[in-house]
């Protein structure tokens, strides 16, 4: 099992939940965070005092996916998220020991 | 003999007047960070229980009572003591003497809740509220009688100062500076960032300014007549191109237009009208209106570079707006406009524009000097600022034990 982490931009949320429905995937949880990579921050000017704005909006998505799937759906992700722009955002995949489903206890990819 | 259309008229623009304080606050609530809204609204609103007891005991017999050698009103209507629905024999003759001092209370009560904009995030209501009670019976009150008051000095002289260019914008800017000069910077001034954290939240205070402020200036005619309805247009056409000029500006400065400075341009020029809305025409309200867009909007860029921390801006909105608005009276009055105002500059009376330039130059000094003076001895005696944990913390919690946004 892998955990796959996509920092994507906030406007792109919906494209990529789309996507991910099309191809089966049923759940996922979201999380509004900030952050900047090489897309740095942006200035805002309020009645001529200027401030640099380092922490960008995007939106965090955590999946818990069978590890047979994980390039399949990275792959979606990407491709549902790319705008070609810088600040597109970044995918991480890692390992996940063990999965429990609280209400029947079910384990490993049978609780995915 | 009392008109009950003047009557009515006056009481409702005592009421559109009140509005603006509430109105102030959340003008001014937007502009802070969240952590200090709930403080910031306080000592607007704390303003109209602390400043009406004060009027009603002392401040309008200070201001409009009998006369001491065109300085100051007697104490001799204490406690309202004689002042009843009979009308004055000398102010708003058509209308009950208490009706004129409900309404110049309103008057009272904003002018020290315009000088908390420029000491946000840091002053401690305490000290703030002691202040103000001062502040209004050493400055506002005597100022007051000066222009407005029957046998004021500077009215004697001829100055005109329709709904409070001097008495309220100017009192208020230059107390403003004093407190900036003596309270200092807020904490990390120039390298955090205090960008607003709700300006929604201004916009609606824009909002109700602008409503009241036709209570302010077109009731300032104290009857229901053709110069309240002068007043009327003119302070909508300068709130109007005050706006539009602030947001040219900062189209052709910075590529965008911002709703702050939409705001901003607005409260600019409905501030600068002020002293002229009764007696100019609608061409030099406007005209007043882009002045003020213009000069405001550069001196609030100004004091970027100062390193002053005027936190939002009443000196060069207020102050800044007082001064200009009074001076272009001098230039722009028409007796064509009303008989009752003077001609200026431009209708051959050069020598007005020189008493209303002496007038800035008075009232501005005599506010500056005794409200620096007020907040160093207070500063002394109980001091003006929270703790710099307080600070940090924010006025809400800090002095109020209360959270503005809770989830």
């Amino acid at each position: 099992m892998k955990k796959i982490e996509a920092i994507i931009k906030p406007f792109k949320l919906d494209d990529v939940k789309e996507a991910l429905s099309a191809i089966g995937i049923k759940g996922m949880t979201i999380s509004e965070v900030k952050g900047y990579g090489r897309q740095k921050g942006h200035k805002e000017i309020y009645r001529g005092a200027e401030y640099q704005v380092d922490f960008i909006p995007k939106i965090k998505m955590e999946l818990i996916v069978d590890a047979a799937q994980v390039d399949e759906i990275s792959e979606c992700i990407r491709t549902a998220a790319l705008t070609g722009k810088i600040g597109d955002g970044k995918i991480f995949v890692m390992p996940v020991e063990q999965v429990i489903r609280v209400r029947t206890g079910e384990k490993g990819n049978n609780a995915i | 003999m009392i008109n009950s259309g003047d009557t009515a008229f006056v009481l409702a623009a005592a009421g559109l007047v009140l509005l603006m304080t509430p109105g102030l606050a959340l003008f001014y609530g937007g502009m802070v960070r969240s952590k200090n809204v709930l403080g910031t609204i306080m000592q607007s609103l704390i303003m109209i229980s602390v400043i009406s007891i004060e009027w009603v005991l002392v401040g309008y017999s200070m201001s409009f009572g009998p006369d001491i050698n065109g300085l100051l009103g007697n104490l001799s209507w204490f406690a309202l003591n004689g002042v009843g629905s009979a009308p004055s024999p000398t102010y708003a003759t058509t209308i009950p003497q208490n009706v004129f001092m409900i309404y110049q209370c309103m008057f009272a009560v904003i002018t020290p809740a315009l000088i908390t904009g420029a000491i946000a995030e840091r002053i401690r209501l305490s000290s703030f509220i002691v202040f103000s009670l001062l502040w209004t019976i050493l400055v506002y009150n005597p100022v007051c009688h000066w222009i407005w008051g029957s046998g004021g000095w500077l009215a004697a002289r001829g100055v005109l100062d329709f709904a409070g260019g001097l008495v309220v914008h100017l009192t208020s800017g230059a107390a403003a500076l004093a407190a900036v000069l003596v309270m200092g910077p807020r904490y990390g001034h120039g390298k955090r960032s205090f960008a607003p954290h709700n300006l929604p939240m201004t916009i609606i205070g824009t909002a109700l300014l602008w409503f009241g402020w036709f209570g302010f200036n077109a009731g300032s005619a104290l009857a229901a007549n053709g110069i309240a309805a002068t007043a009327f247009i003119s302070t909508h056409l300068a709130g109007m191109t005050g706006m539009a000029m602030w947001v040219f500006m900062e189209s052709i400065q910075h590529g965008k237009p911002t709703t702050l400075g939409a705001a901003s341009g607005a409260v600019a020029g409905l501030a600068t009208i002020t002293p002229a809305a009764g007696f100019v025409g609608p061409v030099a309200a406007m005209i007043i209106g882009l002045i003020a867009g213009l000069v405001c909007y550069g001196a609030v860029n100004l004091k970027e570079k100062t390193g002053l921390d005027d936190s939002l801006d009443v000196v060069g909105i207020h102050g800044v707006g007082g001064v200009i608005g009074t001076i272009c009276l001098g230039i722009f009055a028409s007796k064509a406009v009303n008989a009752g105002g003077a001609n200026g500059l431009l209708a051959g009376n050069a020598g007005f524009l020189g008493t209303q330039i002496f007038a800035v130059l008075v009232v501005g000094s005599y506010a500056f000097v005794v409200s620096w003076l007020l907040l160093k001895i207070i500063n002394t005696v109980m001091g003006l600022r929270v703790s710099k944990e307080e600070e940090i913390s924010g006025l809400d919690q800090s002095l109020h034990n209360e959270t503005a946004y809770n989830n």
